[in-house]
């Protein structure tokens, strides 16, 4: 895979990760972001991903990467045995959000976590008007069906890591094309503008 | 049959073609676990491909309890392919024609290793059960004292399924500075209460055929060849799935329209059984599934660090894959994460997949595409990042 071919909301991300670090990726799928991270930045990345699928994909790509649940299995890491924990998309699909959230920074000196935001404009209409839960290229998915069980906005997220103590140094917000927010109103209200958001955590 | 059974393994003892054979410990005796002392100790062994002039493209391949070093050639007894063929050769994921794979006959073994079969020179008599009890890590010593007759410094990869993945294991935990990759495939740390039970059965039914004469029945010129048989056939069942099982033979009957009210072998699945144990027979030594189940038996890398497994790979640098298959109840997966659990307490490289398919434990042997294609896609990530690291 390229690197020009890493989806954009990724590259953004990828861009948070410094050089030659020690990595975890939760969720990694298939391997795309730890890929990219291996290969454009010399980190030693290692990854859990929960469907067989992914993992295989990700073994035959060269990655360490074991078949796993981040709602279990990030107990038996050291602490503070990475410098950077990642996730893209994949905290609101866990069971506990805040448990996982803890202990990626645990394991980690620093987080950098990538959320869908249900905050944005286009959800609160859709759901303001139809009345119905928001379907969008990004939550493609109907209420019975999806992954996602924890969704928060931006706002929320924020929140959780002030009440857990965690420091966000850094936070992206992203428009639905991946790009981030340029506009000088929409960059005054993210929760409404962003689809995504990144932050950088640290304790 | 007889002639060719007792030919190779009966009572009219003769030793079968080994292939290569090389004495190890001719200067400095080998301590085992036990604390007995071994030295000038054959170890029978294949090799494929060319060892190249830096000695860095090794791989070692470890068999499983009953496999031997017939990876890639033909058997010399059974006259069937290599265990592994399909895995090792030109072209193949472990390729030949780029690295040179050593597969060697475990201690304990019947196939021209040291072991109860061997003759003791100073009686000219098989050494019985005056053979030491040895260990996985007794195994993986003279292993080493392979690998170093060899004038290689570094294992490209040390890589085995079931018995052979306890051996892959034992080396990356206990010469880590030798092994740069290690592939562990339905496999454990320890064996289970379970593991034991099954293979205590084996012993006992081994035990109880008469013509095993305490284990001298070479001399006697005797061969417990039914006891050996049916213990074969229960172990056989414990390397298959129940859906597999099921889905290979069902209630199927052999070569007959109806059951016949007696004993024979109505049903397919007995035959087979019947079949697997016969041909066993042939070409195992009945001691040496004495000792070789023993071995695995006190396997346990667990107790042997203080409780704790992640302790075994402090520090450890060897990039693993562990692969388990969900249908295995031998070495269930449960006990791959249990290794998986303490690779990623010491932030080791780890790689681990479980194999979704109904071929249970002995699926590592067959044709097995998703389990292939991973090992495929780890051994390519091994080689490249072996090549960058050396060049």
């Amino acid at each position: 895979m390229h690197k020009n071919q890493l989806r954009p909301d990724l590259k953004h991300l990828a861009k948070l990760v410094k050089k030659e670090s020690r990595v975890l990726e939760i969720g990694c799928g298939d391997g795309d972001l730890l890929y990219y991270l291996t290969h454009e930045k010399n980190i030693d990345g290692r990854g859990i991903e929960i469907s067989q699928s992914g993992v295989s994909t990700c073994v035959k790509r060269g990655l360490s990467v074991i078949q796993g649940d981040a709602d279990v299995d990030l107990k038996f890491y050291p602490q503070e045995c990475f410098d950077f924990a990642i996730s893209s998309q994949v905290i609101q699909a866990t069971r506990n959000p805040k448990d996982v959230l803890q202990e990626m920074m645990r394991v980690s000196k620093s987080a950098v976590i990538a959320i869908p935001n249900f905050g944005y404009w286009f959800n609160r209409v859709y759901l303001g008007l139809n009345g119905r839960m928001p379907v969008s290229s990004t939550l493609s998915y109907q209420w019975y069906e999806t992954p996602n069980i924890h969704f928060s906005t931006a706002k929320d997220f924020e929140a959780l890591c002030a009440q857990l103590g965690y420091k966000i140094t850094k936070s992206v917000y992203l428009q639905a094309s991946g790009k981030p927010l340029k506009n000088p109103i929409a960059r005054l209200m993210p929760n409404l503008f962003a689809e995504k958001a990144i932050f950088v955590l640290e304790k | 049959m007889a002639n060719k059974e007792k030919a190779i393994f009966g009572p009219e003892f003769k030793e079968a073609e080994v292939g290569d054979i090389v004495f190890l410990a001719k200067d400095k005796p080998l301590m085992l676990d036990c604390g007995k002392e071994i030295s000038n100790f054959p170890v029978a062994y294949q090799v494929h491909g060319k060892l190249n002039k830096d000695k860095s493209n090794a791989i070692l391949v470890c068999h499983g309890l009953t496999g031997d070093q017939y990876i890639a050639s033909e058997h010399p007894v059974t006259g069937k392919p290599g265990w592994w063929e399909n895995i090792v050769g030109s072209g193949k994921i472990l390729d030949t024609d780029e690295y040179f794979v050593i597969c060697a006959n475990v201690l304990g073994g019947c196939m021209g290793t040291y072991g109860p079969k061997s003759i003791n020179p100073d009686t000219g008599k098989p050494i019985g059960l005056d053979f030491p009890v040895i260990t996985i890590g007794d195994m993986v010593k003279s292993q080493k004292l392979l690998v170093e007759h060899f004038g290689i410094q570094k294992l490209v990869s040390v890589i085995g399924g079931s018995m052979g993945g306890m051996l892959a294991l034992e080396w990356a935990v206990s010469f880590p500075d030798m092994v740069y990759s290690s592939v562990i495939i339905a496999a454990a740390a320890r064996h289970t209460a379970q593991n034991i039970a099954f293979h205590e059965i084996g012993r006992q039914t081994i035990m109880a055929d008469n013509n095993w004469c305490e284990g001298k029945y070479l001399e006697k010129k005797k061969y417990p060849s039914k006891g050996l048989a049916v213990a074969r056939m229960t172990a056989h069942v414990t390397y298959l799935s129940e859906s597999g099982l099921q889905r290979k033979f069902d209630r199927g009957l052999q070569d007959r329209d109806d059951i016949t009210y007696g004993f024979d072998a109505d049903f397919q699945i007995e035959s087979y059984l019947r079949y697997q144990g016969f041909s066993f027979v042939q070409r195992f030594d009945p001691n040496s599934y004495l000792y070789i189940t023993r071995a695995m038996d006190y396997f346990d890398l667990v107790e042997a660090h203080e409780g704790m497994l992640a302790n075994a790979f402090r520090d450890n640098k060897t990039k693993f894959c562990v692969m388990s298959f969900s249908s295995d109840w031998l070495f269930p997966t449960s006990e791959a994460r249990h290794i998986v659990h303490a690779l990623s307490a010491s932030a080791a490289k780890v790689s681990f997949v479980e194999v979704e398919t109904d071929k249970g434990h002995d699926a590592f042997l067959l044709d097995e595409p998703e389990f292939t294609s991973t090992l495929d896609g780890f051994m390519k990530g091994v080689y490249e990042d072996w090549e960058r690291e050396n060049a």
